[in-house]
């Protein structure tokens, strides 16, 4: 239980793994997350399941180095180390039905959500465009996973190091100005992307789904940290999401509690001489 | 000579404690105990058990500590409460078996609580036998959430000879006793110790287990379980639901003390989970959650804890001891006041702003109903708020389970005395069913509830 089967590295700062955690293998869907905690003096992270294989049990997650725990599991923990906690399926499923042509919008390691909600989109029939994007060629990754499962695919990077240079959300945009008939649009990537996609595709009054990625501590239910503001509501990312209507969603007040811990999270990166890949600030997702 | 006045324990002084998580309350020593024990009456005609919602036979275990026998004191107590050392720190003894003691109408009671504590403390450091238990039944009993309720009604039914599986979604088992209750008034030792205790007599613990996700309640009856006890207790915060709620700074007391107690924020960052509060901290609400959260403030290095509750101190729902604690500690209470909103600077809360309130009628509680009065309005500068006014049903089983009723609080339906659900082999107790209520109510519902899932095992 909790043994990690595989490890590959996927960028200079990004790593996959698969976990041996049969449960959750069999019954976890597109759209839920794990709570894993490394060792007794850890805290819980939550981290989106990518994909399951069902012959051995195991569950495949992406990391990305950004953080104390982060960066303790991809430099310490290896082929047949044991995470010490791995609790879900948590969350609710993504809603896949037919909806027609659907928009695939993944950021930075957001990428890693996106892939089995475009892959659970086209088996349910829709037409998927998807968008991939980060700051730089480095940094992209499951592009010929995403291919594969996609009839459209479009990548861009920042600095124009792969694809196009630009943001998601220009590639967005165009198809918009295109004139393209788009049904329904997920994106899931940094705050600010999501927002900004959220804000392009209002005005064509396209129902947009983003999934939200806010501080948890126990994940289940229970400490109400992860709340967000979602329609006038109070709403909780960790059993009422972690997917919303992105139209309804206060992304500002996300991003400001997100950034709440920023000064404690140098102290312990200070306490334990830890030098994640990606600083914070710049994270990805 | 019945000496009137209780036998005083030894506690942290004040001022040492507020820089410490340890235990405040010391404990009595043997002599100390005996010297308690010898001031009850041994009523012929006890009201003291019936007061007691686990009724544990007080006047035979106070009897048995009067004349030194601290063994079978705590095999009296194991009898029927699974969790002692548990319920001697947090019960609100004084309106139970200590609020209708004999002695009590004369004098001060007999100090229950502290004697059972004793007995469970030397155990403790005894090694005593665990409690016998009935040969096998063959009966399967899953039982969903390690908390008070599902703690107690896995010991009942494990001693009845039946085969029990907890099944807990966190990462420890004992609920709220582990991610709620302060160190300071439950050592987390302590509630480890009665786990172990549990496992001891064989009730098997599975942690990290998201029932309803990785299994419904249907699959557990189809995995050969005979019978199910929902006690996953309550969940979700309530807010106040008033502007700037979701400023950074402004905590709900579950994710405060979950920091705090589950994760051990104050040893950050030693451990990894941080907890970030300002010089002062303005607790919001009166019950005993809210006085935890401010005194665990204090230790947290807080210069300043203030409580605001919107009645008054007669209708401060907290025990008096806890209140007392709090204000011993140098926690101020800013009564009738309720906040109407929380204000930002930088998207961080920099004050509350809050109205006067007056006490009108009784409402359907019972207590005086405050009324905001126009024109108060003032505010706390704080870059710290801890809102404690309560909490919902636990939504995983209630959303997972289509055909449990619930009522329209979220609640699940069940029985008040044998915990039966609107499913068959499916029971129900503690807070899930009752909304947030004490420990030692819900370990009354997991024992009523034991007991009828013995009766419907054996039907």
């Amino acid at each position: 239980m909790n043994r990690i089967l595989e490890k590959r590295r996927l960028g200079p700062c990004t790593w996959e793994y698969l976990i041996e955690a049969p449960d959750v293998a069999r019954t976890a869907c597109a759209g839920q997350f794990v709570m894993l905690r490394l060792h007794e003096k850890g805290e819980r992270i939550p981290l989106t399941v990518v994909e399951t294989e069902e012959p051995d049990g195991g569950v495949r997650l992406v990391v990305q180095d950004v953080g104390k725990t982060t960066h303790d599991m991809v430099d310490r923990f290896g082929v047949g180390d044991v995470l010490l906690d791995f609790v879900g399926p948590l969350g609710e499923p993504s809603e896949i039905g037919r909806y027609g042509t659907t928009v695939c919008i993944g950021g930075g390691v957001g990428i890693a959500p996106l892939y089995p909600i475009a892959r659970d989109l086209k088996m349910a029939g829709n037409d998927v465009v998807t968008i991939l994007g980060a700051r730089s060629e480095p940094f992209l990754f499951y592009e010929r996973k995403l291919d594969q499962v996609s009839d459209e695919l479009y990548v861009v990077t920042d600095d124009g190091s792969r694809g196009e240079g630009g943001f998601t959300t220009d590639i967005l945009t165009r198809l918009f100005e295109e004139g393209r008939r788009i049904d329904r649009v997920w994106a899931i990537g940094p705050p600010i992307m999501m927002k900004v996609c959220c804000d392009v595709t209002r005005p064509f009054g396209v129902p947009t789904v983003v999934s939200l990625n806010p501080i948890m501590v126990d994940g289940t239910g229970m400490c109400g940290g992860c709340r967000v503001r979602v329609g006038g509501q109070t709403k909780f990312a960790c059993v009422d999401g972690p997917e919303f209507d992105g139209h309804q969603v206060d992304f500002d007040g996300l991003m400001a509690r997100l950034r709440f811990y920023a000064r404690n999270e140098a102290e312990a990166l200070d306490a334990h001489e830890v030098k994640p890949c990606v600083k914070h600030q710049e994270s990805a997702w | 000579m019945i000496k009137p006045r209780q036998t005083p324990m030894r506690q942290q002084r004040p001022y040492v404690r507020i820089h410490n998580f340890d235990e405040v309350p010391l404990g009595y020593s043997e002599e100390e105990a005996v010297r308690e024990a010898k001031r009850c009456l041994q009523c012929q005609y006890p009201t003291c058990v019936d007061g007691c919602p686990v009724n544990v036979d007080i006047p035979r275990f106070v009897g048995q500590v009067a004349r030194g026998d601290f063994g079978e004191a705590m095999r009296t107590i194991r009898e029927t409460n699974s969790l002692p050392a548990v319920c001697g720190r947090v019960c609100p003894q004084e309106d139970q078996c200590q609020g209708v003691c004999a002695l009590g109408r004369k004098f001060e009671s007999v100090a229950i609580g502290r004697l059972e504590r004793f007995c469970a403390d030397w155990e403790a450091e005894h090694d005593v036998c665990c409690p016998g238990i009935a040969p096998d039944t063959g009966r399967r009993v899953a039982v969903i959430g390690s908390g008070p309720a599902g703690l107690t009604a896995a010991g009942d039914l494990r001693k009845l000879g039946h085969a029990v599986t907890v099944l807990e979604l966190l990462h420890v088992a004992g609920g709220v006793l582990m991610y709620g209750i302060p160190e300071f008034r439950l050592p987390k030792a302590i509630v480890c110790r009665e786990v172990e205790a549990l496992c001891k007599m064989g009730v098997t613990i599975e942690l990290n287990q998201v029932v309803g996700r990785v299994v419904t309640i249907d699959e557990l009856f189809e995995q050969g379980y005979d019978a199910v006890f929902v006690a996953t207790g309550a969940g979700l915060p309530r807010f106040l639901g008033v502007p700037g709620e979701a400023l950074g700074g402004v905590y709900s007391a579950n994710e405060f003390l979950t920091r705090t107690n589950l994760m051990r924020s104050y040893r950050f960052p030693e451990y990894d989970t941080p907890i970030r509060i300002g010089e002062r901290v303005v607790t919001i609400g009166g019950g005993n959650v809210a006085m935890d959260a401010a005194r665990t403030a204090l230790r947290l290095g807080a210069k300043e804890s203030i409580v605001v509750y919107r009645r008054s101190v007669e209708e401060l729902p907290a025990r008096v001891e806890e209140v007392e604690h709090a204000a011993e500690e140098g926690i101020f209470f800013h009564l009738l006041a309720n906040p109407v909103r929380f204000l930002g600077e930088h998207d961080e809360l920099a004050g509350i702003e809050c109205l006067e309130m007056k006490l009108g009628d009784r409402d359907d509680t019972g207590r005086r109903s405050p009324i905001p009065i126009e024109g108060t309005e003032f505010t706390i500068e704080t870059n710290t708020a801890v809102i404690a006014v309560g909490n919902e049903a636990h939504p995983l089983i209630p959303r997972t389970t289509p055909d449990l009723q619930l009522n329209r609080w979220g609640n699940i339906v069940a029985d008040r005395e044998t915990g039966q659900t609107s499913k068959r082999g499916v029971f129900a107790g503690g807070d899930i069913v009752t909304g947030a209520a004490t420990v030692i109510e819900a370990m009354g519902a997991g024992k009523r509830s034991a007991r009828a899932i013995a009766a419907f095992l054996e039907a």
